[in-house]
């Protein structure tokens, strides 16, 4: 049961795109569609399956002091693997990712999983907990993916839904519905969770990429809890 | 010359990273709330993406695809250049703190922060990608970083009067914003073909 928990975490409670808002770059930019926010997502999660699964099994043998660097690596190589992967199989998609696919190594949802949970837990449940998270943030992309799709070209999956009666909304293909449909998102899912999120530690203490943010998504998200 | 002003402009405000190719939109979100914060960490930013284009161009030029065709080793070049610029960032914070104490308190506390920006490996890939020579690579990762501050710097106007506005309770904090973050951008699709204009 409890592995099963370790699993679905991922999914909806510390949904890491909506909840935890990590790894937010490829969820603006490969959403404009729903299939490519769906060939992210998977890409992501076989980097992120494979790299805390092979951090797991080396845990005793990374010194702490190197222990970033040397997840870095673990995952660009991954990140190698699966450009390699798609460049054969799956052309098409391999050159609509483009550069993000090399930036899969600075999703902090990555690094955050490796160094919160997969360093410190056995094989087995890193492994689910990384397909969780992956699940997660592949569900997260197509759920956006598909609102920018329908609203911003009038189909799903390419399939047309405006049967030439509707006008699609342009705007919502370009950058700017990108940053305010997930502004939306995150907005319902502050709603859903009746602003108990805020009040738990947002998930950048895990994040080494907060680097990026600064550590300022915690102030962030005390804020929030103030309205309460 | 016009070449260069070209790349220049076109990174800053057409093909702006944060708003219109969502590089580094951690930053962005994270440290807009103060303009002096904004400043700071644009300043770091733009330092250390020139700095490591400048390193990883030749890097790949000379050693990882030589011009005689030797090898091929480009598929390296996501593993070679973060590792690159995470010991560059390294270096640059040791040497601050040692030499510039001064320095180091302004801009130093943004310098871990930006090796996982993804703005950084961005460029330095993006620069390979699109064939640019040493010099048009080094004005594109400077427009990249001036894009970054003057998207920072306005944003962070903004983001100090949504502070103070009366927003829904669901959208207090990061989704208000975002979608903030979205009208900005949307200002930005305004200078698409300004650069073609003014040089063209």
């Amino acid at each position: 049961m409890s592995s099963l928990k370790e699993f679905t975490k991922g999914i909806i409670k510390e949904n890491p795109t909506l909840v935890m808002l990590l790894g937010t770059c490829p969820t603006l930019a490969m959403t404009t569609q729903a299939i490519n926010g769906l060939g992210m997502g998977i890409a992501t999660t076989f980097v992120l399956l494979g790299s805390c699964v092979v951090i797991s099994l080396l845990k005793r043998l990374i010194p702490d002091q190197v222990r970033l660097p040397a997840y870095i690596v673990i995952i660009a190589g991954f990140v190698t693997l699966v450009s390699f992967l798609l460049q054969v199989y799956v052309p098409d998609l391999y050159s609509t990712l483009g550069v993000f696919l090399s930036l899969i190594t600075v999703n902090c949802i990555i690094l955050g999983r490796a160094e919160a949970f997969a360093s410190k837990n056995s094989v087995g449940r890193s492994a689910l907990d990384a397909l969780g998270m992956g699940v997660g943030f592949t569900l997260a992309l197509v759920l956006m993916g598909s609102i920018r799709e329908i609203l911003g070209f009038g189909t799903w999956f390419g399939v047309d839904l405006t049967f030439g009666v509707l006008e699609p909304i342009g705007l919502f293909s370009m950058p700017a519905g990108g940053f305010m449909v997930f502004g939306f998102l995150v907005a319902v899912v502050n709603r859903l969770s009746h602003y108990q999120i805020s009040k738990k530690k947002m998930g950048c203490e895990n994040c080494p990429g907060r680097a990026g943010c600064g550590g300022h998504c915690g102030t962030v998200s005390k804020t929030e809890g103030e309205g309460k | 010359m016009k070449e260069y002003l070209m790349i220049l402009f076109s990174a800053v405000l057409v093909d702006n990273f944060v708003l219109s190719k969502f590089m580094g939109i951690c930053p962005f979100i994270g440290v807009s709330k103060k303009t002096s914060s904004a400043f700071g960490m644009s300043v770091a930013v733009t330092f250390v993406m020139v700095m490591s284009t400048a390193l990883t161009w030749p890097i790949y030029r000379y050693i990882l695809v030589p011009e005689n065709g030797a090898w091929d080793l480009g598929y390296l070049k996501t593993l070679a250049f973060i590792l690159v610029i995470a010991l560059f960032v390294q270096l640059v914070e040791i040497l601050i703190k040692r030499f510039m104490p001064p320095l180091y308190k302004s801009l130093g506390i943004y310098l871990p922060l930006i090796t996982t920006n993804c703005a950084v490996l961005g460029v330095t890939i993006l620069n390979i990608d699109a064939e640019y020579d040493f010099a048009q690579s080094l004005f594109n990762a400077l427009g990249a970083g001036l894009g970054f501050m003057v998207a920072l710097l306005l944003f962070s106007g903004v983001r100090e009067r949504i502070e103070r506005a009366d927003v829904p309770k669901m959208f207090k904090g990061v989704p208000a914003a975002l979608v903030a973050a979205g009208i900005v951008a949307a200002s930005f699709t305004g200078f698409g073909g300004i650069v073609e204009n003014l040089f063209g």
